[in-house]
């Protein structure tokens, strides 16, 4: 009963932990919000407006009201689900963000199977034979992976693999040939074009997927192969390994079975926390890219001050890492026997 | 040797002993050279660019590595070499301006959270958290957004954005001493929180902070870089090599070396950090270094 008692507890401390974070994210986009050099109204009335038009747009949007009341209106506002209209586009902010996150979660999701693919065994292979040359390469890799500048990596890759070799499709989703052919249900390209049984869209789709979703996949191998090779060191350090071994279990039965096996939780976490960086490199990979994405979305609005977008885009980044972050947490309770 | 050696003030022969222990691993020593290399580029810049960076020859655009310019020239004539070495300063300015503000802010954060506990700690890390639930790109994005693109607040944006990791762990080397015996005799003879602090904690987390805030550099580069290409950081004609990348992409298919070089420079000086963190992790740590 205690113990039960005690779990309530943490859920609950973990509950207003969150509730704070929101709120604390929330308040720095609002300041961000407020510091942006962007006049909202001049935005909305246009250059040539006369003053009495201003100042009633300036009243509309509560500008005129103390700054704590317009935090709460924000609050109110996000909570029900509004985040205000883009002035670029003239759409709701939401609509446009949920039109272009599935070009980004396309790309992200296969960089991090491309990451984790290769991270993954990467990581043992270097624990397995420490401080011999696969351990010096791996590390060479890893180091070189978060190291490197990716925006440039990536025109370099154009460079080589589009101009050079004629490889791979150059920018963007799918060759200029093909857009608009595929209805537009999913978002997700690759299910769309199946869906129709377009197979040359999806061809295409996928020759152009392919490079960006590798670069941003090696980069963030750099980091998942690094926290596998501290992992498995961990484990292969430890008595019950020996005790495996003397108990007549081959070498590789050890290595994959026992040490590998104590780690795949360890590893879920990591790969969930991997795959919220992704959206980092996803900025910097769509605008050379020219991937319709969110990325791309954010640095258009950014560069134009788009008040509302900047300030949505941020807020969704914040709560996905928040979301990611308990989600690594809770699938360690979940499947970690010692936390029971 | 040795008695020249135990002349030297105490401070001057422990960094002499660290210099020597990173010269004598391959990795680290080259990242030592390559700082060193942008240190000088940086000092010397006018001695050692052969033209001006700024100057444009309309009747040379986009020359190829070779004849007169060693790195070839850009889309408006200008010398790419003469470019990189005066974009050292940049490179090096922020560095260097990162650095001096981060590293006191995250210690003085992370060493009062931590030895005050309670309260402090909580409201002090859960600030800290905020900004943690950021990629730091994403973050500096929003906040030269908010002041305005420029060279002086991407510096201002990347160093409100990278303290927090430096306070996480300063925080939890407190935590590991503060009940220590010799805190607590400090604390007896009336020594008043704030000097226990600076006399008898800080000292014990300079070590990891600073190999932290090394290893940290190599991130800052990226991401002020990054900046610069986003168009968000230096602005053109500054010699930025983030900025150099982004106005020589539209010309990157014909004329490679306008983003080869200016790349090369930053997955250089990067890669020089990350060495040397490693390196004085060796050094300064020597219960990681069996484990690594």
């Amino acid at each position: 009963m205690p113990l039960r008692r005690m779990r309530l507890r943490g859920v609950i401390g973990q509950i207003t932990t969150i509730a704070i974070t929101l709120l604390g994210l929330l308040l720095l986009t609002f300041i961000i919000g407020r510091m942006m050099p962007a006049d909202p109204v001049r935005a909305i009335v246009g250059e040539d407006a006369t003053r009495e038009t201003y100042d009633m747009v300036y009243a509309q949007l509560g500008l005129d009201r103390p700054i704590w009341e317009q935090f709460l209106r924000y609050l109110g506002d996000v909570l029900t689900g509004d985040f205000g209209t883009s002035i670029r586009t003239g759409q709701p902010v939401i609509e446009d963000i949920l039109h272009v996150m599935p070009a980004t979660i396309e790309l992200a999701t296969f960089a991090i199977l491309i990451g984790a693919g290769l991270g993954i065994p990467l990581g043992v292979t270097a624990a397995v034979n420490k401080d011999r040359w696969p351990d010096h390469l791996v590390r060479v890799l890893s180091l070189f992976g978060h190291s490197m500048p990716i925006f440039w990596t990536g025109m370099i890759a154009l460079i080589v693999f589009y101009a050079g070799l004629g490889w791979v499709g150059g920018s963007g989703r799918m060759s200029q040939f093909y857009i608009g052919m595929v209805p537009d249900r999913t978002g997700f390209l690759l299910i769309d074009s199946a869906l129709a049984g377009q197979w040359d869209v999806f061809a295409s789709a996928i020759n152009h997927l392919i490079l960006p979703a590798s670069l941003l996949g090696y980069s963030s191998s750099a980091y998942i192969t690094r926290m596998t090779r501290s992992f498995m060191l961990d484990q292969l350090g430890q008595e019950y390994m020996v005790a495996a071994r003397v108990k007549g279990l081959s070498r590789a039965q050890t290595i994959w079975r026992h040490a590998f096996g104590n780690i795949r939780v360890q590893l879920v976490t990591i790969v969930a926390l991997a795959y919220g960086s992704l959206l980092e490199g996803a900025v910097l990979i769509e605008t050379v890219f020219a991937w319709p994405g969110f990325g791309q979305y954010l640095t258009q609005n950014l560069i134009i001050g788009d008040m509302n977008a900047v300030m949505t885009c941020v807020l969704i980044v914040g709560v996905i890492f928040i979301a990611l972050n308990l989600l690594s947490d809770l699938l360690y309770r979940f499947f970690d026997p010692r936390t029971k | 040797m040795t008695t020249q050696a135990s002349r030297l003030p105490g401070p001057l022969l422990a960094l002499r002993n660290i210099l020597s222990f990173l010269l004598r691993q391959p990795t680290s020593a080259f990242g030592l050279a390559v700082l060193a290399v942008l240190i000088l580029a940086a000092g010397f810049a006018p001695l050692i660019a052969t033209h001006d960076p700024y100057l444009q020859d309309l009747n040379n655009v986009l020359q190829p590595p070779g004849n007169g310019h060693l790195f070839g020239t850009d889309e408006l004539g200008r010398d790419i070499f003469s470019r990189l070495i005066w974009g050292a300063r940049i490179t090096l300015t922020i560095v260097f301006l990162v650095s001096i503000v981060v590293g006191p802010i995250g210690l003085m954060v992370g060493t009062v959270a931590g030895y005050h506990g309670g309260r402090i700690d909580t409201v002090m890390m859960r600030v800290t958290d905020i900004f943690l639930s950021f990629p730091s790109l994403i973050l500096s994005l929003a906040f030269v957004a908010a002041l305005g693109p420029s060279l002086n607040n991407a510096i201002i944006a990347i160093g409100l954005t990278a303290w927090p990791p430096i306070a996480r762990l300063a925080r939890a080397e407190t935590m590991t001493f503060r009940k220590a015996d010799y805190i607590a005799a400090a604390r007896l003879q009336g020594a008043s929180s704030t000097r226990i602090i600076v006399k008898s904690i800080v000292p014990m987390c300079l070590p990891s902070v600073l190999i932290r805030l090394t290893l940290n550099m190599a991130t800052v580069i990226l991401t002020a870089a990054g900046l610069g290409f986003l168009g968000l950081g230096a602005q053109p004609p500054l010699p930025e090599w983030g900025a150099m990348i982004a106005t020589g992409r539209r010309y990157m298919i014909d004329s490679w070396w306008l983003v080869t070089f200016p790349g090369l420079s930053i997955l250089c000086v990067s890669l020089a950090f990350n060495l040397l963190g490693d390196g004085l992790r060796d050094a300064l740590d020597p219960k990681q270094m069996n484990r690594r």
